[in-house]
């Protein structure tokens, strides 16, 4: 990275056509005003602590490094075979494509929903907006905690609905092999609503006033203005809440962990709780197997997320 | 009225609306943390079957103080401090620098390095294999290793708010540092330093967050040879020693949320235009 300087070249001595000199000169400025070792510090601890370990993740995934002996050989694709044939990847990526689409979906809903409701500015909208930002600043090992107390089988969720039913219920929301993954889903999207709804409350005020305005000359109704005219223009904070609720709860751990473990019978198992799992028991090369599966699974769908999220930015 | 289409603002909605919020936040938040109130006030025989009933006598304040003294509170509080404070001090300062010559230099080669800059916000960060990389630079279970994966992970957040609110920052008044001759290292910290504060404080909050609530990257790091709020939690929650002692587990919830909860209420108009500003625009 060059610090040289190069000054501009005055311009009755250029032999170059006027529309190439203003660049170049604007280039070679910004090479003294705007050094490119200001990037160093940055890229050199990324690529120390980010790439790197990604790097390793392609090695190492083809190893059996573990925890019991001291040599690591390459074993070729023998982890991900012993993965596949004993169904452990296809489920693990199974559940986790689940639950990222639930968690998306739910907290997208949800955050949407209460954006609506808490749309003007008044003192109750503005206390409820801070209400539901709590859960966003708490641990969500804590949530898990407080989610696993309140719908145990004799919990406080099914002594209301006893109450309310007239007659004992004892449902174990978290015991459930088909919807407990739901239960975990929804309880993930409660953790993150508050943060979905400000972004989408930030979208609603972006709306100018006169659009609103035209379209209230021209007849349209409440619904109608709604829904073909301020919904459209949210696009840009529904592709920030998509992506980030569906990619961040790719990576997800503490809820699933604070709630079911993994369990019940390994149907809440989604990549990372394997990971962690595996890598308490020693057994690295499986780890750092699906920890590249979880890798290129977020990178195979990044692409056009973060294509998405530049294109919106050179627009605005 | 200022916005004459809302939805909201239908003559029946308007009376129903107040109505329907404070139920909605009565019910969806308001539950859980009563439970979490009412638990952590009461007796360990109380406690044993959480439920929503008041407790019958408050012991509160004595909970608090056994976990503070049993679970070594203290020692998690500012392991905790310990890699927080240094994470968000590093990443706001390599990540803005980075970030203001990415924003001022739109060459290719700056094009494709600030794709790299913030893929992490999206990308998730190798576990497993950082692990092995801090042992082979000596670095496993210590705070520098846990804050450098710390900042690895979260730097791309920073490049990414502070570019794009660089180039929402006219060049007029850098040049005039740049004419009275001031070194770029100046203009950076006397000019850009002071004109990025609210989406710093923005950048703060979001990574005080992450880095403070986290537990998964810190079992693989630094997992039983130092001790956060979080990692410490997990330990009191899971040791044979305390499982079912839901008064414990919630007060100390209440420990561990207080921090942020109080740091919140005090800049909560700043953090929330801020978080919501450098989303959406």
């Amino acid at each position: 990275m060059s610090t040289a300087i190069h000054p501009p070249v005055p311009d009755r001595l250029s032999p170059r056509p006027p529309s190439v000199q203003p660049r170049r000169a604007r280039k070679a400025i910004a090479r003294r005003t705007h050094p490119m070792w200001f990037l160093i510090p940055a890229f050199a601890v990324l690529l120390v602590f980010f790439f790197l370990p990604t790097l390793f993740n392609f090695i190492y995934a083809f190893t059996d490094w573990s925890g019991f002996k001291a040599a690591i050989n390459p074993v070729g694709f023998d982890n991900f075979a012993e993965l596949a044939s004993n169904g452990t990847l296809f489920r693990a990526l199974r559940i986790t494509i689940v639950y990222a689409t639930l968690v998306a979906i739910f907290q997208n809903v949800f955050g949407f929903v209460l954006a609506v409701l808490l749309e003007r500015d008044n003192w109750l909208n503005r206390l409820a907006r801070i209400f539901f930002l709590i859960p966003v600043l708490m641990s969500a090992l804590a949530v898990g905690y407080i989610f696993q107390a309140l719908l145990k089988p004799t919990g406080g969720l099914n002594a209301m609905i006893g109450t309310l039913a007239g007659h004992p219920f004892d449902y174990a929301w978290l015991g459930d092999t088909t919807w407990t993954i739901v239960v975990v889903a929804l309880i993930h999207a409660w953790k993150w609503m508050g943060l979905s709804m400000l972004i989408y409350l930030a979208g609603l005020k972006t709306i100018p006033e006169d659009v609103l305005e035209a379209a209230r000359i021209d007849g349209a109704s409440r619904w109608r203005t709604f829904w073909a005219i301020r919904s459209p223009l949210l696009a840009p904070a529904v592709t920030f809440n998509v992506a980030t609720a569906l990619l961040g709860s790719m990576n997800g751990f503490d809820v699933v962990q604070a709630t079911t473990g993994g369990g019940p019978a390994r149907t809440t198992e989604i990549l990372n709780i394997f990971i962690y799992r595996t890598f308490g028991q020693g057994l690295f090369a499986q780890a750092t197997t699906m920890s590249l599966v979880l890798f290129l699974l977020v990178a195979l769908m990044a692409f056009p997320v973060i294509y998405t999220l530049r294109k919106r930015e050179e627009i605005l | 009225m200022t916005r004459p289409v809302g939805l909201s603002d239908r003559p029946i909605w308007r009376r129903l609306q107040p109505i329907v919020t404070i139920v909605l936040a009565a019910a969806v938040i308001g539950v859980p943390l009563w439970l979490v109130v009412v638990t952590a006030g009461k007796s360990q025989g109380e406690a044993l079957n959480p439920n929503l009933s008041l407790p019958s006598h408050w012991h509160l304040l004595d909970n608090l103080h056994q976990v503070w003294t049993d679970a070594d509170v203290p020692a998690a509080f500012f392991g905790s401090l310990l890699i927080v404070v240094p994470t968000v001090a590093g990443v706001l300062t390599f990540g803005s620098m980075a970030a203001w010559v990415l924003a001022r230099r739109a060459t290719r080669l700056n094009a494709i390095l600030y794709a790299l800059g913030i893929s992490g916000i999206i990308l998730p960060p190798a576990v497993v294999t950082v692990v092995l990389l801090l042992r082979q630079l000596g670095l496993a279970g210590t705070a520098i290793g846990m804050i450098g994966v710390y900042m690895g992970i979260y730097i791309s957040t920073v490049i990414f708010f502070v570019t794009g609110f660089v180039r929402t920052i006219p060049t007029a008044l850098e040049e005039a540092a740049q004419i009275d001759g001031a070194t770029p290292f100046t203009v950076f910290r006397r000019v850009v330093l002071p004109l990025l504060r609210p989406v710093l404080a923005t950048a703060t909050i979001l990574i005080c967050l992450y880095v403070w609530n986290d537990v998964f990257y810190a079992f693989f790091v630094i997992g039983g040879r130092l001790d956060t709020l979080p990692l410490n939690l997990f330990r009191v929650a899971s040791a044979g020693l305390y499982l079912n002692n839901w008064h414990l587990i919630f007060a100390y919830v209440i420990l561990m949320s207080l921090p942020l909860v109080v740091l919140f209420a005090v800049a909560q108009r700043k953090i929330i235009s801020g978080i919501t500003g450098g989303a959406v625009k």
